[in-house]
């Protein structure tokens, strides 16, 4: 018997996809930016990488508002309950077709490792790349606003090392939307909001 | 008279009413000069010699040789208040022709004077001051080598002396008559040539310049803004700015303004294009490329690449291959495709080039030369600098600069460790061009520096560093980001800045791409496990 609850709203199901769209994007331009590989060409791949910047700033601003007027930023607090089984889910569980020790609900979306890393991203990778971005999109500023003894290396290194941090957690988050009730479950509910729970 | 004034009137006739209206009188021909020195009675004579026309200059112009007499252009000397060492033609060598000293009659044909043949020429004689030499306007005014700077006049000349080869005598009373500001053509009469021909020495300058296209030279484009040397290198008092002794690396002083005190080098991009050259209204990154400019010279992106007119110029000269004859035992040459000379009996062998990428170093301005007896080793790998430029990222004063690296293999004395002055040039028993003879020719070379000869001769490896500065091309075709900003592009090498695209912190990047990997491989494998065990159940 399959049970559906409504786990994705609207606006945060856009939220999440243009975001997505926008993060990849900022990847493949930022590496190439980095010498990783060629497509746009170096200056192309910066112009491109401003705008995508911009946009997922802009993008942040609704997303930050919404999250306080709907109360949806308690999503993200943190929380040690189930985490060890939540691991141990993944590790043994899953294998054995055990029960998913976590059950959704409209006020729990993310299971306790979800939260953990969600709010990983919030405090540390997102900083890291903001913080970083902005010194290196304004470079030619620096000396004006008294920088100026900064290194651009290590901006331009923390700014790679989000990166990296920001592409390990892609890969594990693609990975994991498969690990939902069925394969599909979990990225149907990003698509309809819908989530299908045994 | 009659035929200008018909030509007026034919003008007047072509363009209408508007024209009509100054009708034909002369007012309507706008001159550029407030003297027509065909009118002059000093220069209505037969000159027989240079130095005749001079003393006709000088009767008006009475200062104008003693200004001449204080420029490098005269003297051929320079002290360079840096580091206190004695340069110019006379005292310095490279690794083209070497040098001066000894062959003073051949060089002598672009000295701006008259009859510099051998080390007692009197500098401080008015009369052989050579006007003509820059303000010809004819065209016509030559000073073929081996003449001391004379020009050929009266009868014409067999030069060299049996060759067959006869020189027109120039009719120096029409180009004194003509003469006016100087032009491309005058002072590239030599700059073109530096080095003993078209293109050689500069890379940056030869005649494709006398009247380029906007691709070789947006700035002297014949059909455009049409610069002449003079408009950057504005000269005062005979004495013209800009040098590659001292060059200006970094201008910090925005551009000239008109009655401002202290103003510098005007020959510089900055004298007139100011500090913050790219503006908003042309370019989205003006901002950044300003900033670029801070450590970047204008030159390394707006000059792309050099000897870019269709004349190649010299990359290197390998000097110990000279002397091979052929089987009649004469001297011979071995031309390339394109008819310029990649050896010759006696000079050796040369590598020549065209659309050259520059290479890229820090430059603070300074240069300081290897001087004749200063001591040097043949090492390993490592040529020996005829002249070396200072500069690091970190000094406050450096840019980065274009430049042509001209690499030599000259003769030097392995016993007394110096680079030696040949005798090359001349018609006689120990000019290496006729003779082929190392010993001979070095030993009459350094007869003339004082300086003492082994007798033993050897060839070591050189370098030479000509900043590129002339070729500045459209703005169209400035470098792209992506010349620099890649692995393995023109600043390879070029430490002290982090160049997105070129940079990475190396552990950062393996630390990050192999988590990457074992995520990767982690998610796959647990994955697979999934699928495997579901099977089972």
């Amino acid at each position: 018997m399959t049970e559906r609850i409504y786990i994705f709203k609207k606006f945060e199901r856009f939220w999440h996809w243009s975001q997505a769209g926008l993060i990849i994007f900022l990847m493949l331009t930022g590496f190439e930016i980095h010498g990783a590989y060629s497509n746009f060409g170096f200056e192309k791949a910066v112009g491109y990488h401003t705008i995508a910047a911009w946009s997922l700033v802009g993008l942040w601003v609704f997303a930050i508002f919404w999250h306080l007027t709907t109360g949806e930023w308690r999503q993200y607090i943190p929380t040690t309950e189930k985490v060890v089984a939540m691991i141990q889910y993944y590790l043994l569980g899953i294998f054995k077709n055990s029960p998913h020790p976590f059950r959704q609900t409209q006020l729990r979306k993310h299971n306790p490792l979800q939260r953990l890393a969600y709010l990983g991203v919030l405090l540390f990778i997102s900083p890291l790349i903001w913080v970083t971005g902005w010194l290196y999109l304004f470079y030619d500023q620096w000396a004006a606003w008294g920088l100026g003894n900064l290194d651009l290396s290590l901006v331009a290194t923390g700014h790679v090392i989000g990166a990296f941090l920001m592409l390990l957690f892609l890969i594990a988050h693609i990975y994991l939307i498969t690990a939902g009730a069925t394969l599909t479950s979990h990225l149907k509910a990003m698509i309809t909001g819908w989530e299908e729970v045994h | 008279m009659l035929r200008k004034t018909f030509a007026v009137v034919l003008a007047a006739w072509f363009m209408g009413p508007a024209a009509s209206l100054v009708g034909a009188q002369e007012v309507a021909v706008k001159l550029n000069s407030t003297a027509d020195h065909t009118k002059f009675k000093e220069l209505q004579q037969t000159f027989k010699s240079g130095p005749e026309v001079t003393k006709a200059c000088l009767s008006c112009h009475t200062e104008a040789a003693r200004q001449v007499h204080r420029t490098k252009h005269w003297t051929w000397e320079f002290m360079n208040p840096e580091n206190k060492q004695k340069l110019g033609k006379k005292n310095v060598l490279n690794n083209f022709c070497i040098s001066v000293e000894s062959n003073y009659a051949g060089c002598t044909a672009c000295h701006v004077g008259y009859g510099w043949k051998d080390a007692n020429f009197d500098f401080t004689k008015e009369e052989t001051v050579d006007c003509l030499v820059c303000h010809d306007t004819t065209g016509l005014y030559q000073k073929p080598p081996g003449l001391a700077g004379n020009p050929v006049v009266g009868a014409p000349l067999e030069l060299p002396p049996g060759s067959g080869k006869f020189i027109k005598p120039v009719d120096l009373t029409k180009v004194a008559q003509k003469v006016g500001k100087t032009s491309r053509d005058t002072c590239g009469a030599c700059h073109f040539r530096g080095g003993g021909g078209d293109g050689v020495k500069h890379g940056d300058m030869d005649t494709s310049l006398a009247a380029p296209d906007a691709e070789v030279d947006i700035h002297m484009d014949a059909a455009g803004l049409d610069f002449s040397c003079g408009t950057c290198h504005k000269a005062s008092s005979h004495d013209v700015p800009g040098s590659r002794y001292t060059p200006t690396a970094q201008d910090k002083g925005g551009a000239h303004i008109r009655g401002k005190e202290k103003q510098g080098n005007p020959a510089t991009c900055v004298a007139c294009h100011s500090n913050a050259p790219h503006k908003e209204a042309d370019t989205k990154q003006a901002a950044r490329l300003n900033h670029h400019a801070n450590k970047v010279a204008c030159q390394t992106c707006h000059i792309p690449s050099f000897a870019r007119g269709g004349v190649p110029t010299k990359m290197s000269w390998d000097w110990s291959t000279a002397g091979k004859l052929d089987k009649d035992g004469k001297q011979f040459t071995i031309k390339d495709d394109h008819g310029h000379a990649i050896y010759a009996s006696h000079k050796g062998d040369f590598v020549l080039g065209q659309n050259v990428k520059p290479q890229y170093r820090w430059f603070n301005g300074e240069v300081t030369y290897t001087l004749m007896g200063d001591k040097i080793e043949k090492v390993e790998g490592g040529p020996v600098g005829i002249n070396r430029i200072n500069g690091s990222p970190g000094d406050g004063k450096s840019m980065i600069w274009p430049f042509k690296i001209m690499h030599g293999k000259q003769p030097y004395d392995p016993e007394y460790k110096n680079l030696v002055k040949p005798h090359t040039a001349g018609n006689d028993d120990t000019g290496y061009w006729k003779n082929l003879n190392w010993e001979k020719a070095i030993a009459a070379g350094m007869k003339d520096t004082g300086l003492p000869f082994s007798g033993k001769v050897d060839f070591i490896e050189t370098e030479m560093y000509w900043p590129i500065t002339h070729m500045v091309a459209p703005k169209d075709k400035a470098l792209g980001c992506v010349e620099c900003h890649t692995k393995g592009g023109r600043l390879e090498g070029i430490e002290g800045v982090y160049l997105p695209g070129r940079d990475a912190n190396p552990f950062i990047d393996k630390a990050g791409w192999t988590l990457a990997l074992l995520t990767l491989l982690g998610v796959l494998g647990h994955g697979v496990l999934r699928i495997f065990t579901a099977r089972k159940h």
